[in-house]
C-alpha cells in the first residue's frame, strides 16, 4: 500500500522537479545572453582594437610579401581600399568578390606573397585594420 | 586693341618658348643581392625609353626626387643607371627617400648640391629642397635606418613636416633678388608648396614663405613630385602642378575619410587605379613652356593621358578636356 502510494507521490515530484529545472535552465540562460556590463563592452571593443593594430603592423611591414612591398606603400591609412563597397563585382575577377580576396590579390600581385586563407588569424587582422580606417563610412555593397 | 595673348607674347624672351621632360618618384626599391621590385623598375625604364623617342627632343629633363625607396647605395646606384640611360640633360631634386638614411650624403656625391638655380631661354629656374625637417626629429632614432623607415611611411603619426628651412630660404631670397620681376620664375620641388594635407605631408610647414617670395613676380610656377597623383592650383600668381610617379599612384587625401584635406578645387583627379594594371595611373610628363607658362602632358601608362595647360582667359592652370563638371568621368570620382 504504501508502496504504490509512494511511487506515485516520486513520479509527481520527478516532474515537478525536472520542470523546475527546465525553467530555471531557461532563466539561467536568457540571463547570460542578457546581460553583460560596461566592462565587458570595454574589453570586446579593446579586443577588437588589438587585432586592429595587429593588422596595421602587418599593412606597414614588408615581411608580408617577398619583395619587401608593404600595403601601407599603396594605401596610406588604408585609403583607396573600400571596404564599405564589398561585396561586389571585381574587374579582373569577372565575378562578385569579398574584401579578403582583393587582399589576397594585392599580396600575390605587388607584394609578390603567398594568399591568406579568409580565416587566417593574419587576414582578420588586415581586415580588421582596413575597417578600422574607415568608420562611419555607410555600407554601399555593389558600389564600384 | 590686341588680344592679350599676343601682347604677353610679345615680351621676346619668355615667349620663345621650349620643352622639357618631367620623370618622378620612381621609388627603386631593393630586395636583396641584385635583386630590386620589379614593378618599380619597370616604372622608370618604361618612362625613359618613351622619353627617348620623344622628337623633336626636349630641352632637358627634370627628375622630380625620390628615385631611391630606402636611399641606400644599391637603390641610388640602380636608380642612377637605369635613369642614365636618358639622352639629355638633366636636373635633379632630392626627395625624402632619398634622403634619410644619410642625410643626402650619397645622392649630392651622384648628383651634386640638391639647391641651386640656373637659367634657360629668359626663364629662371630654381630648384629647392623641401623635404628637410626639425633637427630634434632627426636626432631621435637610434639608426639612420630606422630615422628612413620612419620617413618613408607616409601616415606616420611619428613623422615630421617638410620645410625649406631658413638657411634655404635665405639662399632664395638673395637669388632672386637679382631677378627682375618679369622674369618668369619655375620653382622644382619635391613636397608642394602650398598645404594639402598634413598628414601625408602632401604640404610643406613653410609653404607660405616661400609662396611670398614668388608672388611680386608676374608669372611664377612651381612643378612638384611626391604626391603621385595630378594636382594643380593657382594661388595668386603661383601656377601650380604636380607630376606622376612612374612606380605607384597614391589615394587622394579626400578618400580617407576620418581626416580633414583641402584639395585644391581646381584639380580634376586623374582615374582611379584599376589594381590588376600595374601601370595604371602612373607615368611621367611632357611639359611645354611658353610665355612665362607651362602647359604640362601627363603621359599616363595605361589611360589616356591629361592634358593641363595655362588658360590666359581664366589665368589658371586647367585641363583642356575635363575641366568642365559636366565633361568629368567615373573613374574621376574619388570617395
Ligand atoms: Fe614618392
Ligand atoms: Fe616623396
Amino acid at each position: 500500500m504504501r508502496g504504490p502510494r509512494r511511487k506515485t507521490i516520486s513520479n509527481q515530484e520527478r516532474k515537478m522537479r525536472t520542470l523546475a529545472l527546465l525553467f530555471c535552465l531557461i532563466g539561467a540562460v536568457a540571463v547570460a545572453a542578457d546581460e553583460f556590463t560596461r566592462e565587458d563592452m570595454e574589453r570586446w571593443q579593446e579586443q577588437y582594437q588589438r587585432v586592429a593594430q595587429k593588422g596595421r603592423q602587418l599593412w606597414t611591414s614588408g615581411d608580408l610579401g617577398s619583395n619587401g612591398v608593404a600595403c601601407a606603400q599603396c594605401h596610406p591609412n588604408a585609403a583607396n581600399t573600400h571596404p564599405e563597397t564589398y561585396p561586389k563585382f571585381q574587374q579582373q575577377l569577372g565575378r562578385v568578390a569579398d574584401l579578403w580576396e582583393m587582399v589576397n590579390w594585392c599580396i600575390r600581385n605587388p607584394l609578390e606573397g603567398e594568399a591568406l586563407s579568409a580565416d587566417d588569424p593574419k587576414m582578420i587582422a588586415i581586415v580588421s585594420y582596413i575597417h578600422s580606417e574607415r568608420k562611419g563610412v555607410p555600407l554601399a555593397p555593389g558600389k564600384h | 586693341m590686341l588680344p592679350v595673348s599676343l601682347v604677353r607674347l610679345s615680351f621676346a624672351e619668355p615667349g620663345r618658348g621650349f620643352t622639357f621632360g618631367y620623370i618622378s618618384d620612381s621609388h627603386i626599391q631593393h630586395i636583396r643581392d641584385d635583386k630590386f621590385v620589379r614593378s618599380w623598375d619597370q616604372g622608370l625604364k618604361r618612362a625613359v625609353a618613351e622619353a627617348n623617342l620623344l622628337d623633336p627632343r626636349p630641352d632637358f629633363f627634370v627628375f622630380g626626387g625620390d628615385l631611391a625607396h630606402l636611399g641606400t647605395r644599391a637603390e641610388l646606384d640602380h636608380g642612377a643607371e637605369m635613369l642614365g640611360a636618358l639622352h639629355g640633360k638633366l636636373y635633379m631634386v632630392m626627395g625624402e627617400h632619398d634622403y634619410y638614411l644619410d642625410m643626402g650624403d650619397y645622392w649630392r656625391k651622384l648628383y651634386g648640391d640638391d639647391y641651386y638655380s640656373f637659367d634657360h631661354k629668359g626663364v629662371h629656374f630654381v630648384v629647392l629642397n623641401s623635404i628637410l625637417t626639425y633637427d630634434d626629429w632627426n636626432r631621435r632614432w637610434d639608426t639612420p635606418g630606422r630615422r628612413m623607415q620612419e620617413m618613408a611611411l607616409l601616415d606616420n603619426p611619428n613623422g615630421s613636416p617638410f620645410m625649406v628651412g631658413e638657411r634655404q630660404r635665405e639662399w632664395m631670397r638673395k637669388d632672386l633678388d637679382s631677378q627682375d620681376k618679369d622674369t618668369p620664375i619655375v620653382v622644382f620641388s619635391h613636397s608642394p608648396l602650398q598645404k594639402i594635407y598634413r598628414g601625408w605631408n602632401f604640404w610643406t610647414e613653410d609653404a607660405d614663405e616661400v609662396q611670398k617670395m614668388l608672388a611680386p613676380f608676374r608669372e611664377s610656377n612651381v612643378i612638384y613630385g611626391h604626391v603621385h597623383q595630378i594636382q594643380y592650383n593657382q594661388i595668386g600668381n603661383i601656377a601650380f602642378t604636380s607630376v606622376m610617379s612612374t612606380a605607384w599612384p597614391w589615394p587622394y587625401p579626400e578618400s580617407y575619410a576620418l581626416a580633414e584635406s583641402h584639395l585644391p578645387i581646381l584639380t580634376v583627379p586623374m582615374n582611379r587605379a584599376d589594381p590588376s594594371n600595374e601601370r595604371d595611373a602612373t607615368g611621367w610628363q611632357f611639359m611645354n613652356m611658353h610665355s612665362g607658362r607651362i602647359d604640362t602632358t601627363f603621359n599616363l601608362g595605361a589611360n589616356q593621358n591629361r592634358r593641363v595647360a595655362w588658360n590666359e582667359r581664366h589665368r589658371r592652370p586647367e585641363d583642356t578636356r575635363y575641366q568642365d563638371k559636366d565633361a568629368r568621368t567615373p573613374p574621376q570620382d574619388h570617395f
